[in-house]
């Protein structure tokens, strides 16, 4: 006993430890008929550091060459130990993630958790889930399959349509004219330096924030959430969250064993491009939409268009809480709530026809 | 041979590209009608025409065009005119030019100049020379008379997909083939079978066409004792194994045909495993072998050791796609299967040796190959039920903690609840 007192004592004046856990002690979740979207946040960090924990281990194996990439993968998935575990839930997890970002996003923007002062607060969890959808395009060519190959020569052609410096960008994300070897090596650098050096600052950032600022209370919550004792984050809330993790990971061990992520055939530059190349289901309705532009539009080329509308929705996205500056007004925030429905009813419809209609290219 | 024929043909024929000079030939059969415009139509494409030849090179007369007016003076027997060559003296016309290798080279240095001399040595042309017999084949009948094409050309009569046809026209024909002892069902019969389904509706200009095995200008039928050699120049591993196997000596003695004995001539089909099968109608060595007798006991062996070939890469593929379907990562035990179905391959040519024993020594390799894709099906398989199991347990477990933690949080919210009633 005496020496765990002294060792934190040892700690207690080295760091402050008492500030943390009295910080979290007196940390609490406000209890209203929306409090279930505060889990969403922690969900999304359960399968990032899935993704992190994963990653490394499967980085032990990994060989980011065109010659030895699909080798190592095909390698990783028959002859390691657990090595087709692990890529499996690198895999499914990844989606995981996505999806949760996905759905923590839309609640916080419904329940308008954007809101002075959380303005920096949403700004990083949108980059972080441009960040989180970066990760999926990078790490979609490592294994070096005829999908991923196809599917990265369709995506990286996307960014050429920039204008003025779109075919510097083209060259950039692929490090020459086409999909090569050197696509493979740039992006896996993009997809274990890059990516997680600005995914944990973001994190850090984002993190840190939501402690500073608490949890927000939705507008038309806030009666509720003060008649009713909030709930202390310490052990209630944590517990409550670790339940859910464990469902999750229950989830995982069950997609990762029944349905194990799929190796197929190795890239080969020369074949044709196989029929009915689709993206991951988080681009295909932007994937799905740019099938239904025009052509032209006016003297415009329409999938330039569609792509520089795409982006513009982004910032839009981005900018939320500097545009919607008074949700408590109501007539303006309304508006805001109608776009958010609008854009969610969008992304469903165009999924769901990129699955129902058939592929025709 | 004709792979270096065409392309050399081709060549030619693109050189060419020039239109016929003016000649009071052309002039004046612009000017009719019907079958004496058409040699000037078909002319404007004429591989001859393009290379400078005019109408008098085969014809005789006075091309001049000032003397298109004049049909006498243009058709002059004095300027050697002599009209449409009899049919007798077609080869002989051709060759004044095609055989003479000083002309040729002008043209195209590669182009043989021994078609007269093959043509002399064909069925063809025997009866042409020795028995006068103007109905037999000349150069125009397979080559066109005024719209003459390079060989390597789609459109030409003796392109390789248009051979069969164009034999076909006379050997096909009941009528014009009476009196010369020779049937007229080869050209379906070929236009049946994996030579024919190759060329014709395949489109492989690699597969034979009758000219393959017959030979071109020199057409014969082969004789019994070459038909090994010209099946052999495709099938030479066949070839060979047969030429040393216990039938080649036989079949000679009996003037057996070796390949066609078996395999028929025109109407070869697919050749399948149900040939060796004793018990089958299709048995080929039960038509020459007693039952029971050591050829058909060889026959009925060398069909249990591919039969038992088969089954176990069937056995494979079978364990294999089960895994597969269930999401296991297989490629290897694919890649095993892919390289034992070659060695059945190899097997099935093993065949012509005749010696059972060398076929069970050649097909050891594919049934090892088998046994190990059975092996990693068998392994993968197993995996799968691993993983389930892991699964399961792994289930068990994560579902304990979570139910622990619900009773605890339960618990917990108890206690909190009690507290803020007391507080």
């Amino acid at each position: 006993m005496s020496t765990i007192v002294a060792k934190s004592s040892f700690w207690r004046e080295r760091f402050p430890v008492d500030a943390v856990v009295h910080f979290f002690a007196r940390k609490t979740v406000p209890l209203h008929r929306h409090t279930i979207w505060y889990y969403l946040g922690g969900m999304t960090l359960f399968f990032f550091l899935i993704q992190v924990g994963t990653g490394v281990l499967l980085l032990l194996y990994y060989r980011p060459t065109a010659e030895a990439a699909f080798e190592s993968v095909q390698f990783i998935m028959t002859k390691v130990q657990f090595g087709w575990l692990i890529r499996s839930l690198h895999s499914w997890s990844a989606n995981l993630m996505v999806a949760a970002a996905m759905i923590h996003m839309f609640s916080v923007f419904f329940l308008k958790a954007y809101r002075k002062p959380r303005e920096i607060t949403w700004v990083s969890g949108v980059l972080l889930f441009f960040l989180a959808l970066a990760f999926g395009f990078t790490g979609y060519l490592l294994p070096w399959n005829t999908l991923a190959y196809f599917a990265t020569r369709v995506g990286t052609e996307i960014v050429s349509v920039v204008p003025v410096i779109g075919h510097e960008l083209l060259l950039f994300l692929r490090g020459g004219e086409d999909v090569t070897g050197a696509t493979l090596t740039r992006l896996f650098g993009f997809h274990v330096a890059v990516l997680p050096m600005l995914t944990t600052t973001l994190l850090v950032l984002h993190l840190l924030l939501v402690q500073v600022q608490g949890m927000s209370v939705p507008p038309g919550e806030e009666a509720r959430a003060v008649q009713r004792k909030p709930m202390p984050f310490f052990p209630y809330f944590l517990m409550r969250d670790l339940v859910g993790w464990l469902v999750a990971l229950g989830m995982l061990a069950a997609l990762a064993a029944l349905f194990p992520w799929e190796l197929g055939e190795k890239a080969d530059p020369f074949a044709p491009a196989p029929p009915g190349i689709k993206p991951e289901w988080y681009f295909l309705f932007m994937f799905q939409t740019l099938k239904y532009v025009p052509a032209k539009i006016l003297f415009l080329d329409g999938e330039v268009l569609g792509i520089l509308a795409f982006g513009l929705v982004g910032v839009f996205w981005l900018l939320v809480p500097f545009l919607d500056r008074h949700p408590e007004a109501g007539g303006r925030t309304r508006w805001f709530t109608v776009f958010g429905w609008l854009a969610l009813a969008f992304i469903v419809v165009m999924s769901l026809l990129a699955y129902v209609v058939p592929q025709t290219f | 041979m004709k792979k270096i024929f065409f392309p050399l043909l081709l060549g030619l024929s693109l050189a060419h590209a020039q239109t016929p000079p003016e000649s009071s030939c052309l002039i004046c059969h612009r000017q009719l009608e019907a079958e004496l415009l058409a040699p000037v139509t078909a002319w404007a494409n004429d591989i001859h025409a393009g290379s400078g030849l005019g109408c008098e090179s085969c014809h005789g007369g006075n091309p001049s065009p000032a003397v298109a007016d004049d049909p006498e003076a243009a058709m002059s027997r004095a300027a050697g005119y002599r009209g449409k060559p009899a049919r007798t003296s077609i080869p002989r016309l051709c060759a004044s030019c095609h055989s003479d290798p000083a002309v040729i080279k002008k043209y195209n240095p590669a182009l043989p100049t021994d078609q007269l001399a093959s043509y002399r040595t064909s069925r063809h042309g025997e009866l042409l020379f020795q028995k006068g017999d103007d109905k037999v084949a000349v150069c125009s009948d397979c080559h066109g008379s005024h719209g003459i094409l390079a060989a390597g050309d789609s459109r030409s009569p003796v392109y390789p997909l248009n051979v069969p046809a164009t034999c076909g026209r006379c050997h096909a024909d009941a009528g014009y083939m009476a009196g010369y002892g020779i049937g007229v069902g080869q050209v379906a019969d070929y236009e049946a079978s994996v030579h024919g389904e190759a060329l014709l509706r395949k489109r492989d200009t690699a597969a034979p066409a009758c000219n393959d095995c017959h030979g071109n200008h020199g057409a014969i039928p082969p004789e019994v004792k070459n038909i090994s050699h010209v099946c052999g120049r495709c099938h030479f591993n066949n070839a060979g194994l047969f030429a040393r196997s216990p039938h080649a000596q036989p079949f000679e003695e009996m003037g057996l045909a070796q390949c066609e004995t078996c395999h028929g001539n025109h109407n070869i089909t697919a050749p399948t495993d149900a040939r060796l099968d004793p018990t089958g109608s299709e048995f080929a060595c039960g038509s020459c072998h007693e039952p029971e007798s050591a050829g058909w006991k060889n026959g009925a062996e060398m069909f249990a050791i591919l039969h038992a070939m088969k089954s176990k890469i069937a056995t494979a593929d079978s364990l294999v796609r089960r895994a597969e379907r269930a999401g296991m990562e297989v490629s290897e035990a694919k890649f095993i299967i892919s390289a034992a179905n070659d060695e059945l391959i190899k097997a099935r040519t093993q065949v012509h040796t005749f010696r059972s024993a060398l076929l069970q020594e050649r097909s050891k390799t594919g049934v090892d190959l088998a046994n190990q894709a059975v092996g990693l099906g068998r392994a993968a398989l197993q995996e799968l039920q691993y993983r389930r199991q892991g699964l399961a347990v792994s289930m068990v477990i994560i579902f304990a903690v979570a139910a622990a933690l619900y009773a605890k949080i339960r618990r917990k919210d108890r206690e909190w609840q009690q507290s803020q009633e007391r507080g």
